[in-house]
């Protein structure tokens, strides 16, 4: 398709702008001026419309197709939630406001969904405070690292020096620890998909500051030791953080506060349904436990003895500013809005149906993957696609089969330490015939592989584009138009 | 059982799906997880039905003053966005899809992508941009470990003409660092201080962070100074006022390096704060250097034009604790809006809506320095924006106005020493000539009070 500036033309008018001029009272000097304007394009309003109607075509989405994307959590966004969000009297309101003398009497409906939204999200976590500031999860992470790192810088322990990983993690655990200024040790997870105990004991020592790691990690599986690791980091005086990624499988039924976590954050686009709009904004809040409230960024909301709510800026242990004002607001309305729907009730009805879901997918898969993967999951699973390697087909090459069946793939470059890797999460948002119908065109596809694998090999053909080659695109970097 | 909002699988479908798993209930689902790990009773509200929702939110919302004329800028401004934008934006098939994975079937959001790159480019002089990274404070922060990244040095110095926002944020960042952080004053006329970056600037120095027009509003060509940082073979990084770029020399043609911003005002609302949209441009040697998500053209199978996410070794993904950054997601759907809103607009309107906001500055800025006893701050030209010093101090003259109707500006003395006496006021296309003579005039009377 066209891009944008390939169907400009010289003199197209675009939309109308205001027509109440000021004439000039002076020039600016050329010397602080462009030479010639920036070749956006000329194009009129119906031809823009149609331009980026005609793109959003081009996109699977979660109001187009089933998304069963592992780990990145593509559940369905209520509508009412964005309506909630795009009430005007919240868009509009300026973040400097609250600044002004008296200001924050401007803005106390914005307030008052911050406070009531870190109310909510500390009782569903257990944890004891939250700030909402964290732009994403990785924001989160890094949030929470350097929360560790002055607890402990206040409490005098200089020498932790690293953070310990287990290689099941996302790959924005260790990036986030390195950015706050940690080394990454990395342990290995055992055959059971989990951390290796014996290996974490062995590398867990004074000069730890902590451990980053979820439960549901990302092969779904919960860790039964979770209590004996959280209490032996604790005996170093390290802190436990739970990278909450993964919380809408526990939403309601167990609290990251409960098993002994210190530091947790949530992505507000995975277990609060806030969508994620091809890649962000998203949202990662990060709560905390008492003892680590004052390292908590500022400026902290806050609800005062007559029911108003005003901004402390005032705390002289916190990290200080992570973000310019409080965070995405509008995400976390959306979010706000979504948490009222649900209710305790609701909470916990979504994760009991995130699991028995993927459960459900899990099981009727099987026959395909083979026995040797035992067991429940949580809301996600993993199975290897080299059970396919003996016809030649790889897992991307099933992924790319399912696009022209009308599903987005499961995600298949993650987790690193599954060969073929295919991680399948089907959210609570799907009923079973969609779920029955993704096992049948599994079926399909694996019948494929075994009798006409080129089949596989040429896939997608339904695409507006068929394969991609992402070499040329990195050797000849054409990043823009020329 | 009760009905559980937003789950699809009925009574029937259960039954018949714990069935197929050969369990009897919900817990046995969960049975991996300890008891003695159960909570209570949650403390959270019984669900609401849609109509209550919004009904509590509509309530909540209310307690917001919206009607308010605002002058307060300080880089989050308040511009006209056309219907269009939320129209296109609100897609589902944009707003509910994820990042593109799967490049063939994210075409749409790749292609924008693409195309808000190059709007980046083209805004900023620059030859390659990322697809965007959360706002213009981390993009800032981005651009610098970036720039330290390339020179292998740990020294930075940041102008105080920076929105001093995004100085607190910076000096949060660093804190854990080995990064020596410095700030260099202002000069008496409120520009980048030449004299004291000639004293300053040695071979220790990775990156010198300016910022145009500045925080005050400003306007400086900093062709000079990026010459005396590259001398030093440091880089020059730029954070910007994409608006301004409608009429203000680019920071391509000034010979920074790296430009970062806060793209908020191209169709985005103020929000209270987000989301915003941080854009990222630089050179083409530096590409490899640079975090976040960069879309690149390419070809299928078939030679047919295409567009991908490129350059990922540079992630998290594969590169774990040794990547380029920490972020791995952008804001695609700012960047979606903000390309939206240039496309509608067009080369024409973008010169249009500066020129206005730049008129309608310069017409305040006269009459409010006929007033007696109010003074320029500074005596350099500006765009859309510039400080007052008043006779007296400036928070409780905004706060008398607030209570007449009118957010007079942004009072800077609680980021400046010694200027509680100065306020920053912004202009944007939505303030009419009316409005601007009550405010001049309410200010006026305020003065005298």
């Amino acid at each position: 398709m066209k891009t944008i500036y390939e169907k400009s033309s010289p003199g197209r008018p675009g939309i109308r702008m205001s027509s109440l001029k000021i004439s000039a009272t002076e020039e600016i000097p050329t010397k602080y001026l462009r030479s010639e304007p920036a070749e956006l394009p000329e194009v009129s309003e119906a031809e823009v419309v149609r331009h980026f109607t005609a793109l959003s075509r081009l996109n699977f989405s979660v109001d187009t197709h089933f998304y069963p994307l592992g780990s990145c959590t593509m559940k369905y966004n209520p509508k009412a939630c964005e309506a909630a969000a795009n009430l005007p009297e919240l868009t509009e309101v300026h973040p400097l406001w609250p600044q002004l003398r008296g200001g924050g009497m401007l803005t106390q409906g914005s307030l008052a969904v911050l406070y009531n939204t870190e109310r909510l999200l500390s009782e569903a976590t257990g944890l004891d405070e939250f700030t909402l500031q964290p732009m994403a999860g990785a924001h989160g992470e890094l949030t929470g690292v350097m929360i560790m790192a002055a607890y402990h810088k206040d409490k005098g322990n200089a020498d932790k020096d690293h953070i310990i990983i287990p290689d099941s993690a996302h790959g924005t655990n260790p990036a986030s620890a390195q950015v706050a200024g940690y080394n990454v040790v990395t342990i290995p997870s055992d055959a059971n998909g989990v951390m290796d105990f014996d290996l974490f004991m062995e590398a867990l020592n004074e000069k730890t500051a902590g451990v980053m790691l979820t439960s549901p990690n990302t092969l779904g599986v919960f860790n039964p030791r979770i209590k004996e690791i959280c209490s032996a980091v604790h005996d170093v005086d390290g802190l436990m953080y739970y990278d909450g990624a993964n919380f809408n499988a526990i939403m309601g039924r167990y609290r990251p506060g409960d098993m002994g976590f210190d530091i947790c954050h949530l992505n507000l686009h995975k277990s609060f349904a806030t969508p994620h709009g091809g890649g962000g904004p998203g949202a990662g809040p990060v709560g905390v436990v008492e003892k680590l409230r004052p390292y908590l960024p500022i400026s902290r909301v806050e609800k005062t003895k007559d029911g108003t709510f005003t901004l402390n800026y005032d705390e002289p242990k916190s990290i200080g500013y992570i973000a310019p004002f409080y965070g995405n607001f509008g995400i976390i309305a959306r979010a706000y809005a979504y948490i009222l729907s649900l209710g305790r009730d609701g909470m916990l009805g979504t994760s009991n149906r995130a699991v028995l879901n993927a459960n459900y997918l899990q099981e009727k898969l099987r026959p395909l993957f083979g026995e040797k993967y035992k067991g429940r999951c949580m809301h996600e699973f993993v199975y290897s696609g080299d059970v396919l390697k003996p016809y030649g087909v790889h897992t991307l090459d099933l992924a790319k089969g399912m696009i022209d069946r009308g599903i987005h793939p499961p995600t298949v470059y993650f987790p690193l330490n599954v060969s073929e890797a295919l991680m399948v999460e089907p959210t609570e948002s799907e009923d079973r015939d969609t779920l029955d119908r993704f096992v049948e065109v599994m079926e399909e596809l694996f019948e494929l592989a075994k009798t006409e694998p080129e089949q596989l090999h040429k896939a997608p053909v339904s695409t507006p584009v068929g394969r991609l080659d992402e070499v040329k695109a990195a050797r000849d970097m054409r990043l823009s138009q020329e | 059982m009760k009905k559980t909002p937003f789950c699809a699988t009925s009574e029937l479908d259960q039954q018949a799906m714990f069935e197929t798993l050969g369990i009897q209930d919900y817990d046995d689902l969960f049975e991996a997880i300890p008891d003695e790990l159960k909570p209570g009773e949650l403390d959270i509200p019984e669900g609401l039905s849609e109509m209550e929702m919004m009904q509590h939110i509509r309530r909540i919302a209310s307690k917001n003053s919206t009607d308010l004329v605002n002058f307060c800028g300080a880089g989050f401004y308040d511009h006209y966005i056309p219907a269009a934008v939320n129209a296109l934006a609100s897609r589902g098939e944009f707003y509910t899809a994820y990042t593109p994975y799967q490049p063939e079937a994210s075409q749409g959001t790749l292609q924008a992508a693409f195309e808000y790159q190059t709007a980046i480019c083209r805004l900023t002089g620059m030859e390659v941009a990322n697809a965007s990274l959360f706002d213009g404070g981390t993009a800032l922060i981005e651009g610098i470990m970036m720039a330290l990244r390339q020179t292998r040095r740990n020294k930075v110095l940041v102008d105080e003409g920076v929105n001093p926002i995004y100085r607190e944020m910076l000096r949060c960042y660093t804190q854990n660092l080995s990064v020596d952080y410095e700030e260099v004053n202002l000069s008496p006329t409120g520009i980048a201080h030449r004299k004291v970056y000639r004293e300053v600037l040695d071979d220790s120095i990775g990156a010198v962070v300016l910022q145009n027009p500045n925080f005050f509003g400003c306007l400086d060509n900093l062709s000079d100074l990026i010459d005396e940082v590259h001398a030093v073979k440091a880089l020059a990084i730029m954070s910007v006022y994409p608006m301004a770029l409608s009429h203000v020399e680019t920071p391509g043609a000034m010979g920074a390096d790296i430009v970062t911003g806060e793209g908020q005002s191209l169709g985005l609302p103020l929000n209270f704060g987000g989301p915003y949209l941080g854009f990222m441009a630089t050179r083409k040697k530096l590409v490899r250097k640079m975090p976040g998500r960069i879309v690149g053209e390419t070809v299928d199978n078939q030679g047919r034009r295409g567009y991908v996410l490129t350059l990922q070794a540079r992630e998290q993904h594969i590169r774990r604790e040794k990547a380029t950054s920490n972020i791995c997601s952008n804001v695609q759907l700012c960047a979606l809006r903000a390309i939206i809103y240039l496309s509608l607009i067009g080369r024409e309107g973008f010169r249009e809506v500066g020129r206005d906001c730049m008129d309608r500055a310069s017409y305040a800025w006269h009459k409010l320095t006929q007033i007696n006893g109010v003074e320029p701050a500074f005596n350099r030209r500006f765009f859309n924006e510039f400080a007052v010093r008043l006779p007296k101090d400036a928070s409780s003259v905004v706060s008398a106005l607030v209570d007449q109707g009118i957010a007079a500006g942004f009072p800077v003395g609680r980021y400046y020493e010694g200027m509680d006496n100065v306020l920053l006021l912004s202009f944007t296309e939505k303030r009419t000539k009316e409005e601007i003579d009550i405010m001049v005039a309410k200010l006026e009377s305020a003065l005298k009070a």
